[in-house]
């Protein structure tokens, strides 16, 4: 094992699936002279060349469109959104035709596409640009939606994304790229399967289930939950679409609470869908009611204090989770 | 503004209810939820808590006292509030209290609802916390659990929002709780019945206060049972089986049941239930009481079958892993204290059945037969019966047929 960071672990990804599959290519804004917006990239165009990595003009319907029709005739493209709100732009290419085209053609046609970028809010860069996208895409039948918190997940997962015959949301994190982790040592080909989550934490007290940026703040919660002595189970699905049921049922089952934590809005998304299958499949060992720690239901404000509030909050993880385990606070 | 408050119904079928204690004193802050006084109902000590904010100004009956629900038992209001008026109104006839009422206007609903999204607290405030309309509130894991052990929720005290029952209630059950000794050098240990046995408790009451019993006894020649459990064991012995004694009397019971239907009947609100099939209860103890599991269609079982079934409930019993379904609904009940060398004894009826029978143990003892004095074998057994339903001559009948099933075990094959 070594220790990298995320934008790292992507980068061998993108270079080992590069140099196993010479139908691999990466296309984007800045992806290639620019060495990526943030530096996700770097190296490629001078380890593969402008044939496979190409930079696009600011125009992203028309980039993951090329992208849909590569994939459909053969090829398998990474398509880079320089971040995941600027997908909008590109959102009938994604839902109209990636996510439909394998069906529609009665199984004919493949598209083995992946999408890529950060997801979620950075620092300061307001409500338009701070949107978590998974629950729109999660969405539609036809879309894989993963969503990695560690450079370890992160390297295998995005190796499996692009080794799959299906279209697959790829969400990383603006604030997830420097993050430092365990990752498999050179030379070992190692595939986080989709649809597969990970036990992050084990414990007897409650269920946490969380991705992204928040299972940052869910470990650190289990942390000051540990001393109160209250352990927590915390469950990264890594997948939010097809989710990972029975990793989940089977922690519910066994500490009959849970919480779920994430950053994208209340309204529905995988944090309602998930909370759905345990009431429905977990609902005789249900101790408590399921609460979400979610993204405050606003707009993100541009103000560093407000947006610190948006933002779950090792405070609010806490609580919700005293609250199931009724406990005073 | 003051207001009296009324005594809550705490339970479905509550119809009154003792006021154990006040933990509240006059002059005392009160919040919502809080504990305002501890109710005796026909299940159990219920919580009797605040659904108001404010001061207890004046207690209107003393711990002890029996109550109908909505009876008027204290005035809450503001510190120092004349409440000269509502006195007044209560020595008046009729008053209506105003507390029981599930959603008054003015009630704070302080109650913590867990709100699922922290921004949507305007929600939590919105619908009316539920106010104790008898339902009562436990968690689906509460539920399942209580239902696999067997544990009435009635018995449970809810620690969770709104009382609800969770995890903790039922895993801290039973747990003594000490109460304060009295007087007396060597005070009694005071624990909180287990629920299954405060519902012992309850029926045995019931059936000894309501039932007239009569009691019928016969003396068994035991030794052609002994002889014919010989013989089926002997047969039974390469399969690795064996039936016991207590098995041919049950089977013995369930034919004489058939041979004297009479006996196999229930009162039930002056009517008379006769049966039509032959499920017969079998007296098992268990560490903290006593549970009949029912042995359906006895008299359709071989005495093999019969004899596994009776192990296996007896068994699951013991492990308190007994459905309701499997603990009731018999036409007869069977109890035996023969390992404990009891030689006889009465035994209580299991309603709504019309009769018990109480089996003592196995006796060797000189008899006389044909004039000379030989070892015998004896058995002695009491049949309890409801007089409502089963005269003393019918009792007899049904006892002279068992006799003679049991001194002629054969006989049961006819």
């Amino acid at each position: 094992m070594r220790i990298i960071r995320y934008r790292e672990a992507l980068r061998e990804a993108m270079v080992e699936e590069m140099e196993r599959d010479a139908d691999v290519f990466l296309m984007g804004e800045e992806v290639g002279h620019y060495q990526g917006a943030y530096k996700v990239s770097e190296g490629l165009l001078e380890r593969f060349g402008e044939r496979r990595v190409i930079d696009t003009p600011i125009a992203e319907a028309g980039f993951a469109g090329v992208g849909v029709g590569a994939a459909m005739v053969g090829l398998r493209p990474i398509i880079e959104f320089m971040t995941w709100n600027f997908s909008f732009v590109a959102f009938d290419q994604i839902v109209s035709n990636a996510a439909k085209i394998h069906s529609m053609s009665g199984g004919a046609i493949r598209c083995p596409i992946v999408f890529r970028g950060p997801n979620g809010a950075a620092k300061q860069v307001a409500a338009q640009h701070s949107h978590t996208v998974e629950a729109l895409y999660t969405h539609f039948p036809g879309l894989y939606v993963v969503a990695p918190s560690t450079p370890r997940d992160a390297k295998g997962l995005l190796k499996a994304s692009i080794r799959d015959e299906n279209p697959v949301i790829f969400l990383e994190g603006e604030t997830l790229y420097g993050v430092k982790g365990e990752v498999a040592d050179e030379g070992v080909d190692e595939v986080v399967p989709i649809g597969k989550g990970r036990v992050a934490r084990e414990g007897d007290g409650c269920t946490v289930i969380t991705w992204g940026r928040p299972y940052y703040t869910v470990m650190e919660a289990a942390e000051r939950l540990a001393a109160d002595g209250i352990e927590l189970d915390v469950i990264d699905p890594r997948t939010l679409r097809p989710l990972d049921e029975e990793l989940m049922l089977a922690s519910v089952r066994k500490t009959n609470r849970c919480v779920v934590v994430h950053e994208h809005w209340p309204y529905g998304g995988p944090g309602a869908q998930i909370v759905d299958v345990i009431q429905r499949e977990a609902f005789d060992y249900l101790d408590a009611p399921v609460l979400r720690v979610a993204g405050l239901d606003v707009p993100m404000p541009y103000a560093s204090n407000l947006e610190d509030l948006v933002l779950p909050t090792v405070d609010r993880v806490v609580e919700a989770v005293r609250r199931v385990s009724y406990l005073g606070a | 503004m003051a207001k009296i408050i009324g005594l809550p119904k705490l339970s479905p079928t509550m119809e009154e209810g003792v006021l154990v204690r006040w933990t509240k004193k006059e002059g005392d802050a009160v919040e919502v939820d809080e504990l305002l006084a501890e109710v005796e109902t026909d299940k159990a000590t219920m919580e009797f808590r605040s659904f108001d904010r404010g001061v207890l100004l004046k207690i209107l009956v003393s711990e002890g006292d029996t109550l109908a629900p909505d009876a008027p038992v204290a005035i809450m209001g503001d510190a120092g509030e004349d409440i000269s008026d509502l006195l007044a109104q209560l020595a008046a006839p009729s008053v209506s209290p105003t507390s029981a009422q599930p959603a008054s206007p003015d009630r704070q609903t302080a109650v913590a609802l867990p709100s699922p999204e922290p921004i949507a607290a305007p929600a939590a405030s919105s619908g009316p916390a539920e106010a104790p309309t008898g339902r009562i509130l436990s968690s689906p894991l509460v539920r399942r659990l209580a239902r696999e052990q067997g544990v009435e929720l009635t018995a449970l005290r809810g620690t969770g929002p709104r009382g609800r029952i969770i995890k903790r209630d039922l895993e801290q059950r039973p747990a003594a709780t000490p109460s304060v000794a009295r007087a007396g050098r060597m005070p009694a240990r005071v624990e909180r019945a287990s629920a299954t046995r405060r519902t012992i408790a309850r029926r045995l009451t019931e059936s000894t206060q309501s039932i007239p019993h009569y009691y019928l006894t016969i003396d068994v020649d035991a030794a052609p049972l002994v002889d014919a459990r010989r013989q089926i064991n002997a047969e039974l012995a390469d399969e690795g089986e064996k039936i016991s004694l207590n098995d041919l009397i049950v089977k013995a019971c369930a034919v004489a049941l058939r041979r004297v239907p009479e006996v196999n009947v229930s009162w039930v609100d002056g009517d008379i239930h006769a049966h039509q099939v032959v499920d017969i209860s079998v007296a098992v103890a268990i560490p903290d009481g006593l549970v009949t599991p029912v042995v359906r269609d006895a008299d359709k079982l071989g005495v093999l079958e019969l004899s596994q079934q009776v192990r296996e409930l007896a068994g699951r019993a013991r492990d308190k892993r007994l459905s309701l379904e499997e603990m009731t609904n018999g036409t007869f009940s069977i109890s035996s204290l023969g390992m404990f060398g009891i030689e006889s004894f009465t035994a209580v009826i299991n309603p709504p059945e019309g009769a018990i029978l109480a089996v003592g143990t196995l006796r060797e003892e000189p008899v006389v037969q044909g004039g000379a004095v030989v070892p015998g074998k004896r058995m002695r057994m009491t049949l309890s019966c409801d007089h409502r339903v089963i005269d003393g001559a019918v009792g007899a009948r049904f006892c002279a047929a068992l006799k003679r099933l049991l001194e002629s075990p054969t006989n049961m094959l006819i």
